[in-house]
């Protein structure tokens, strides 16, 4: 077993209440620490942001301009939409005082006095649990006025949203945030320059946050040589689908794919054989049987064709047919496209439309091909990476199991097993 | 027409509070819908318009951001609310079948309330609790793994 950092508390006694968490982090970080010193570290520690985009946490945190007399605001992106992702949940629940140590720790490092945690609307136990340590915190004095004893002051506000996957997209979260529906923004201007309320802010995601407090006590040194070259420390896997034992795993970047579906998730359901391994998150591309000694680094699954996203990982077993698995893939997208740009809201439903005919035994042969064409022009014409997401898992299942499309287009006797 | 106001001086209150958490009041828009659908159970076009009124916004915004988002209902939902998860690792363990057998049991369809006012029905896409795949909420609490046999003792219990 590879140590546990986060993934400690989701055992008991847990994070829940002050009465089993110290913030020894936030104490070192705001007694002995200065604000540069924070962001070294971070930078030493090659974190990358755990929300999907595996963008580097301290390069984030440079671009974001200090003294334009604005406030600069810190938005936890608590939304956690992606498909095959429940890690932030397990950190809302059971450590919400390690998430509130690391709000405390990026706002200190960056100049922040304001935070506000746009949390899922379904998760309602999370959200309670958060909201009992941040009143916790408050009367504590680890927020408010005069953090442990300084002249800092953060407050933390948690907001609620109301069921909308692109919410969890940055500026779709920002625009909900000021209470309009989540159309993403056009960017540049990025959120670090121009987010919340017109103001330079930060973006993390919940897990990016919650290594923080770890990176301040053990060193960015520490945490970087957990990890691969770039790819600091570890990542909570979600894992689901056809295996033996579905969870959350602690692992560090870079361990290869093989060992976390059949060391950790306990291997594939019944001993079934192994087809398919989505690896980052609903939008990552599809991996085949023989793909599967990848490294779940962000930089290795990129160079392999896909992405490390979310850190959701569903596993596929021999039985699962692939055109129903890609139908109910692309129903997702076709419901949750905001319908602000034309080519993902007529693309994600025209899919959709086209794969039910397939799936109900109506399919032609030609539609592999008008598929094709429909998704390439899916990613890279649109405002927000929704799109992108589409096309990258969309376009995989069509290149890498075509046969078993053919197949079932022209074998009308095919039925999917469920 | 109801002639009880929905921000009643309590809400309104409350509603101050939450404002005072945001240097624009228009971000204190869906924690308004919050608390009125908390408070209510669903949200009605009178509501709407006391809270376009509150924020000084067309209704026409208000109707937008209800309209956008799937949390928010204008009608009451019935005594259990079912939401049952459709996305590809609940799917993968049977998601489609409990489904099914649900809607037939029910005598519903996703997004209905059945006659007697005690079960609401929404087929919904992943809820973040695929460690428990095949799942659904009822009500704030996820359950699963869910079986044919699981569903149908929660409905009973439910219909009690
Ligand atoms: C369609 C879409 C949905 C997303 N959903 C989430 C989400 O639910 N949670 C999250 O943290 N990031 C999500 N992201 C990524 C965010 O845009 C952003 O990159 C992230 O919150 C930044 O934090 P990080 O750098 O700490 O990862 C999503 C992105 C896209 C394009
Ligand atoms: S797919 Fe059903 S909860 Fe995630």
């Amino acid at each position: 077993m590879t140590q546990k950092l986060i993934s400690r508390f989701f055992e008991p006694p847990y994070a829940i209440t002050l009465e089993h968490y110290s913030y020894e982090a936030a104490k070192k970080a705001f007694v002995q620490m200065r604000p540069q010193a924070i962001e070294a570290e971070v930078k030493k520690s090659n974190l990358r942001g755990l929300g999907g985009a595996g963008f580097n946490c301290a390069m984030k945190w440079s671009f974001v301009p200090r003294n334009t007399g604005k406030p600069i605001y810190l938005v936890v992106n608590a939304d956690e939409g992606e498909p095959g992702t429940f890690k932030d949940k397990y950190i809302l629940t059971y450590a919400p005082h390690l998430l509130i140590e690391g709000i405390m720790i990026a706002a200190f490092a960056v100049g922040i006095h304001k935070a506000y945690v746009y949390i899922r609307g379904e998760y309602e136990q999370p959200f309670l649990n958060l909201k009992c340590a941040v009143e916790e915190a408050y009367q504590n004095g680890f927020l408010g006025k005069n953090i442990l004893g300084t002249q800092f002051d953060l407050d933390v506000v948690i907001h609620r949203g109301a069921g909308a996957y692109i919410c969890g997209e940055e500026t779709g979260l920002l625009e909900s945030l000021e209470g309009k529906k989540g159309y993403p923004r056009l960017k540049p201007p990025f959120p670090a320059i121009v987010g919340l309320f017109g103001c330079p802010t930060v973006i993390n995601n919940v897990e990016t946050l919650s290594y923080l407090p770890f990176i301040i006590q053990n060193g960015g040194e520490w945490f970087a040589a957990l990890g691969t070259e770039k790819n600091g420390g570890m990542r909570l896997f979600s894992v689901s689908g056809h295996v033996e034992r579905p969870g959350v795993y602690e692992l560090p970047l870079g361990i290869p794919l093989r060992k976390i579906i059949f060391e950790y998730a306990g291997g594939v359901c019944g001993g079934r054989k192994l087809k398919a391994v989505v690896p980052g998150g609903l939008s990552a591309a599809i991996l085949t049987a023989d793909e599967i000694d990848v490294k779940m680094d962000f930089d290795s699954l990129r160079a392999a064709g896909t992405m490390g996203g979310s850190g959701g990982i569903i596993v596929l077993d021999e039985t699962t047919c692939m055109v129903e698995a890609l139908q109910v893939t692309m129903r997702f997208y076709a419901h949750e496209s905001c319908g602000q740009c034309s080519p993902c809201r007529e693309g994600t439903g025209w899919i959709y439309r086209i794969l039910n005919r397939i799936v109900s035994h109506h399919g032609r042969l030609e539609d592999i091909k008008n598929l094709t064409d429909i998704g390439m022009f899916l990613g890279g014409t649109t405002i927000c990476a929704l799109a992108d997401g589409a096309q990258m898992t969309f376009l995989s299942y069509l290149k890498k199991f075509r046969r078993e499309f053919e197949a079932f287009i022209q074998n009308k006797e095919m039925a999917c097993q469920h | 027409m109801n002639n009880t106001l929905a921000l009643t001086p309590t809400l309104r209150e409350k509603l101050n509070q939450i404002c005072a958490n945001y240097p624009v009041q228009r971000a204190a828009l869906l924690p308004a819908l919050h608390l009125i659908q908390e408070t209510y159970g669903f949200i009605t076009l009178e509501a709407e318009r006391e809270v376009a009124e509150y924020f000084s916004i067309p209704l026409a915004d208000v109707r937008e951001v209800m309209t956008f988002y799937t949390l928010f209902h204008s009608k009451p939902a019935g005594a259990c609310h079912i939401q049952i998860c459709r996305t590809l690792s609940c799917d993968l363990r049977g998601a489609q079948k409990l489904i099914s057998h649900l809607q037939e049991k029910l005598g519903i369809q996703s997004g209905e309330t059945s006659a007697d006012q005690k079960f609401s029905l929404s087929v919904v896409e992943c809820l973040g609790a695929c460690e428990i795949a095949p799942m659904a909420k009822v009500g704030k609490e996820f359950i699963g793994p869910l079986t044919i046999e699981k569903l149908d003792e929660m409905v009973e219990s439910c219909s009690q």
